[in-house]
This record gives structure tokens, sequence and C-alpha cells, in this order.
């Protein structure tokens, strides 16, 4: 995509522009601000009308105070949120108009993605107490945790407002983990870009890297040649298993199921393996490129390791279902309205779960998705019950779509010339393991990288999920919490 | 008998004999940090440097523009592999790059006679053979807690080495640190460390905490361990793999020796 594609809207037709979206049976997307010159920024509102039809894209010059669309798609108040703590931009009506993504006491000598704030200048920080919602009351109890957790976990700090086992109110303190990649990408050549964005979130190295060269590919209308379409989605689906079967260990983990634990992490360390054995690389890093892979791949002796690998995870996964002490944990644990879901933005299996048929690679495919049969798990009851099984699902699905792509991969090159074209902008995306994955890049008139914005699955999710924490009990917490598979990194960034 | 107890007895043992017995350390096919041979340069190329994101390679400002390598700003991307006309950078699977001295990871022509410094010859008699880590997260991509979650999968089972991780920082013989140390994670990692008691370690694990890597500066984050905290081991990687962490925390035991010295693996 040029910038032909994008849409010019005044700031005061937002609010209208958005009920018509939602009133159309689409939903919005994302909305990031960006610097095309020194002085102003610029809006842009992605909205998504469904299968089959395109991103909407629209352009906005803020005025004053653009006004704030959080109330017709909350979704959208945390994306507004950091539009104003990162780029000056400033929201009137916003219900939560507090910062988000910088911590209180973070004092910065102008919002950090402007092009004024020099790319190595330090943020002066004096940490300033969390607030938090008043509360009165003899036995209500208040549990901070973290952000340095037990085990070995991200860091991010959780505020329990309790009374005996019942939570009443649920606070996630995030950003701790806030590195400021978007601001790195500033000045990087493309193939730069690529390495950064496999370092936004490990264990999503491949989804991220994926997203971001489609990104440029569409700004500058390259074309990878059909072999590297083809090894993009064996190498996205080998990502997605060996992610499930961390889920479902760790998930095991959280309700004692011992066996069950130890089996998901070997499955899981199994595929970390072929991944090095195929790509070099356990987390699939180095591969991608703007117009395709790095190298060449020879996954010849996979069909058969894969094959080996299905009948374990299904002898796994049907012992997990079959497994009361397991199910009585999960069933009715952190349940997920589809309502809530669609309106706080939930992605991938967690918003599968609830109901909400969604998922890139069957509506808006990309890569060789287009010419492979796409199955896509969807339940209805929205609980950690519900979470696990559409994961397993997704799991049987990869399988069976590599064993798909296998025997069909076409022969020839798999890197096609992706000269870094000039201000440019592009939208590329990827449904990874934890849900959609989108950059917009923008290249500047030299070529180089002018912006990225990253929207990683766990920015969606970690909005969603206090909503089904408030109102429950404390035993359901750390299960509840391993249902959804969140990253801090991704979310953070 | 119960349904998992005989399933797990049935699949048998799944952990390797590594590092005990055996080269089968599961890190067939990884890359490890490229190989360096400045004989091979041509003069005046710096196609290594230009595609080097994280500057781990970097050409002397100096008369003789040679090529210096850090390994601890190494992300093992493989472009310098690529980018070098005359291979002067090889593939290798060179990840056991654990060090007790961050100057040992800088690429030296002639090698230092003198070995890595020891640590403390106390740590041995103080903890025996065994260690307890309390990890924390300042910042990484997750990554490197991905693979340090895998320490403890059946495969590499890392308690059979009598290393535990600890909840607390007041049980806790080595701090453990992952990331670039963000500005918002500087303050809870000083706390965890003023919470060990004496003696105890530090170690930064990951290209991030040994120099910042990808990420280093800017307005959220610093460049990684050094000056935040004294280091007693370095172990760079993106992520360094299990093994390579086994590896690095055996080193910190005295059980295993360093293998990497001015910027060389050796045996």
């Amino acid at each position: 995509m040029n910038s032909a594609g994008v849409q010019d809207l005044r700031s005061d037709a937002l609010p209208d522009a958005c009920m018509r979206v939602l009133h159309e049976g689409g939903r919005m997307q994302m909305a990031y601000a960006w610097f095309p010159d020194v002085e102003a920024a610029e809006l842009r509102y992605i909205a998504d009308n469904g299968s089959g039809r395109p991103f909407e894209i629209w352009r906005v010059a803020p005025g004053e105070a653009t006004p704030s669309l959080a109330s017709i798609s909350p979704l959208l108040g945390w994306y507004e949120r950091e539009m104003m703590d990162l780029c000056g931009v400033r929201f009137s009506g916003h219900p939560e108009p507090y910062p988000l993504v910088l911590h209180e006491g973070a004092r910065p000598s102008a919002p950090p993605l402007s092009p004024v704030y020099r790319r190595n200048e330090p943020m002066p920080f004096v940490p300033e107490p969390r607030r938090l919602p008043p509360v009165q009351g003899e036995d209500v109890q208040q549990l901070p945790f973290g952000p340095i957790r037990g085990d070995v976990q991200e860091s991010a700090q959780f505020t329990f407002i309790y009374i005996g086992e019942g939570i009443l109110h649920y606070d996630a303190h995030l950003f701790f983990k806030h590195r400021g990649m978007e601001k790195r990408f500033e000045g990087l050549s493309v193939s730069h870009g690529t390495l950064l964005a496999e370092r936004v979130s490990g264990v999503g190295s491949l989804a991220h890297a994926l997203a971001f060269c489609q990104a440029v590919e569409s700004a500058c209308g390259c074309e990878p040649p059909p072999r590297a379409q083809w090894l993009r989605v064996l190498l996205a689906e080998l990502e997605r298993i060996y992610n499930h079967l961390h889920y479902l260990g760790y998930l095991c983990h959280t309700t004692t199921l011992k066996v069950g634990e130890a089996e998901g992490k070997f499955l899981e360390e199994r595929v970390k393996q072929i991944n090095a054995r195929l790509s070099g690389s356990r987390f699939l890093r180095g591969v991608l490129v703007p117009g395709g892979l790095q190298r060449d791949l020879a996954p010849r002796w996979l069909g058969s390791e894969l094959e080996v690998l299905r009948r374990e995870i299904h002898n796994y996964t049907r012992r997990l279902l079959a497994t009361n002490s397991h199910l009585d944990r999960l069933i009715t644990t952190g349940v997920l309205a589809r309502q809530t879901a669609f309106d706080q933005g939930a992605t991938g299996p967690v918003e599968r779960a609830s109901g909400l048929d969604r998922d890139t690679r069957r509506d808006h495919p990309y890569a060789a998705y287009a010419q492979l049969p796409v199955t896509v798990a969807i339940r209805e009851d929205g609980d950690a019950q519900a979470r696990m099984e559409v994961r397993i699902e997704e799991i049987e699905i990869a399988i069976a779509l590599i064993q798909h792509v296998l025997p069909l991969l076409p022969e020839g090159s798999v890197r096609s010339a992706c000269t870094p074209c000039q201000a440019a902008e592009g939208l590329g995306w990827a449904e990874s393991a934890r849900g959609t994955v989108f950059y917009a890049v923008h290249l500047s008139r030299d070529g180089a990288i002018a912006r990225v914005k990253v929207k990683s699955p766990s920015f969606s999710n970690w909005r969603v999920f206090p909503y089904t924490v408030h109102d429950s009990n404390m035993m359901d917490y750390a299960i509840n919490e391993a249902s959804f598979g969140l990253t801090v990194s991704g979310c953070d960034r | 008998m119960p349904v998992w107890t005989l399933f797990g007895l049935q699949r048998g043992k799944a952990t390797i004999d590594w590092p005990f017995a055996g080269d089968q350390d599961g890190q067939e096919g990884l890359c490890g940090m490229p190989r360096h041979d400045p004989a091979r340069c041509a003069p005046d190329c710096e196609a290594c440097a230009v595609v080097c994101l994280p500057g781990a390679i970097r050409i002397d400002p100096g008369p003789a523009r040679t090529v210096q390598v850090d390994y601890g700003r190494c992300i093992v991307c493989q472009l310098c592999i690529e980018a070098c006309p005359e291979g002067a950078f090889a593939r290798s699977s060179d990840w056991a790059f654990g060090v007790r001295r961050r100057d040992d990871l800088v690429w030296q022509e002639a090698l230092a006679s003198e070995p890595g410094r020891q640590l403390p010859g106390k740590i041995q008699k103080v903890f025996g053979r065994s260690l307890h880590v309390r990890h924390v997260d300042a910042g990484s991509c997750n990554g490197c807690e991905s693979e340090l979650q895998a320490l403890n999968n059946p495969f590499y089972n890392l308690h059979r080495l009598g290393i535990f991780f600890t909840a607390s920082p007041r049980a806790a013989d080595l701090l453990l640190v992952t990331g670039p140390i963000t500005y918002a994670m500087r303050g809870p990692l000083l706390e965890a460390y003023r919470a060990m008691p004496e003696p105890h370690w530090v170690m930064a694990m990951g290209t991030c905490a040994v120099s910042g890597g990808v990420i280093a500066d800017g307005y959220a984050c610093g460049r990684g361990l050094d000056g935040v905290l004294p280091v007693d081991l370095y172990l760079p990687g993106c992520p360094p793999n299990p093994a390579a962490m086994i590896d690095a925390l055996l080193m910190l035991l005295g059980r295993a020796p360093q293998r990497v010295q001015g910027g060389h693996l050796g045996n």
C-alpha cells in the first residue's frame, strides 16, 4: 500500500465515522500518531470491515483537542492514552485521561516520540506511588504483588483488593518493561528494522518480523517469491505450535498437574530444537527479510518428525481433556463475555474462545494463506477451558497446515529485491500465537524508517484481562492469568 | 495407578546426560557467535561494521582501521557473515560464552596469558555445589525468560545439578538479570539486590543485560547491568540457549571452566 489507500478525515468527523464502522458490523483495530513534520503530529485510525475487505485507514490532523473515541469503541482508550504519553496528542472527553505507558514520575523534556526528542536522551524519573481507587471497609485487604514475581516471570505489578477469597478490584500496573522500542526504529534501515522487530517479543519473533516485512513490502510494492511465501507459512505455524505447547504446560503448572506440565514443556522443547535445526535459531530469528527470506531452508526431514510429534501431542492433549482435576479448575474460570471481548478488543485465541470468529490468516490472508484451507477454532463459553481448547485445536490445525505446505513447496529463489522506497507507508499484519500483530511502517525521503507503530496481541489482551478478574476469587487468579497466555514485553515494548 | 503417573513412567527418562557425559546438548544446528579471522580482512573494507545493528563490530578510528569485535554486544543475527566478501566472519556453534571479565568478550589478536579472573575462592566453600537463583527481568524481550523456563523442562532438568530458582531475594545466592535495565525496573532491581544476604553474586544474562544490545540508551533504557550493579558473570547471546545457561551457571560454581578468552572459544 502507498498512501493512496488512506482516507482524509477531519477530527470532528471521527465519532460519526467510528459509529458507522461499528454499525456496519466492523470494528476499530488501532490508532497511532506519527510526525511527518517536526511540528505537527498526524493521527492514523485503522478499521476492520470484516473478512475479505481491506482495512480502512483514516488520516486525521489533530485539532486543539481531538474527540476521544473511547466511549464509542472502548478498545481505543489505551491507544489514545499511549498517544497522549508518547506523542503529546490531546484528546477531549477521554474517560481515563491519565498516563498509561509512562509511569507516574517520568518527566521527558518533550513527548519521546516527537522528532525534537533526541534519540539518546535519557528521561528523568522519580517514581511516584501508583494511584489506586480509594477503598473503605473493615475486612478489605490490599495485596501488592510484583513487579518482580515468583519463579521466572516477566515483570509487572498487580494489586489485589479483596475480602477473604473474593477479589473486589484488580489493578494491573504494566509498562515496567517499556523500552521505547518504537523510537529505536527511527532512522534505521529496513533490514535493521527486521532485527528490532524480532526483539519486541521473543516468543513472537517470527510473527513480529513477518508483520514488519509485509508492511515494508506493501509500502514499496515488492512481492516475495512463491517459495518464500510458502516457507513463511511453515515458520509461522511452527511458532504457533511451540507457543501453544508451552501454554498447555504452564496451564498444568497452575492447576498443579505436574506430569502434564513436564510433558507440555518437553514437547515445546522438541519443537524449539526443530526450529534450531531448520533455521539456526530456536526462536526462528534471522530468517525473514523484506522481500522474502534471508536464506533458503531445507525442510525435507520435517514431515516425518512432525508426524511423530503430532501423535505424541494428540496423546497428551487427549489426556488433558479427560483429566477432571485439571478441567475442574478451568471450567467457568475467568469468563470473558463475548461483548466485553469485542468492546475491549480481545484478540487471538482469547477472542475466539469467547465466540468471536476472527483470524487474519483467513479474513485478510497474507503470505500463502489464501491458497490454504485455514480452519478457525472457535468456542463460545469464554472460560479458561474454552481458551485451552481453542489452543489445542489450533496446534492440530497448525500441524495439518505444515503437512499441507511441505509437498507443495515450490522450487525457486526465496528472495526478491526489495529496494527501500522513499516517503511511503505500509501496513502489515500476522496472526501470531497470541493474536494479531500489526506493524505500520513509515519510510522517510531517504528510504530510512521514519516511524514504526507496533500493535502486539498482548497489548490488546492485557486490556481485556482485568475484566475477568474483578469479582472473581484469589484461588483462580493464577489459572486465569495462565489461560490468557499473555506476554508482558509485547505489551510494554 | 493414577493415569498421569503411569503416563510419566511410560514416557521414560527424557533428561540428557550432558554436561556429565556425552555431547548431546540439544543445540544441533543452532547458530553461535560468528568466528572472527582478521587475517582474511580486505583493506579498507567496512562491510561487517555497516550491517552490525548493535555496534558489536566497529572499525578502529586509528590509522590501522582494524576491525574490533565485542561479543558482549553481539545479537547472533549472522548478518556480518553474509555481508563479509572475504569470509573473515564464519558461522560457528560457539555459544558457551560465559565470562567473568567483560574484557574477555572483546576479540583480541594475542591472548593474555592469565586466565579469566577467578571468583572469590569462597563460593565453593560457602555454597558447596548448590546454588539458589533469583531472576529479575529488567526489560527483556522475553526470549531469555523463555529459555530460563526451559531449564526446568525434563530435557535439561536443572534441578539435577543442584541449582534452583527461588522466589525471595533473601534466600538467593545469585541475582540473575535479563534485559537492558529499563528506567522503571532499575529501582525494583536495586531493591532486590539490597535484600540479598552476603555473600552474593550477580549475573548479566543475554546481550541486553551485558551491554544493552539493540536497545541500549534511548529514553527508557540504559546499557545493561554494568554501572548499575557489580557483575560477576556475563553471558551474551540473543538469547543464550539453555545449554549455554547451564554451562555459565556451572562456571560460576567452579564446576566448569571458562571457555572464552579474548573473544576466542577454546576448550
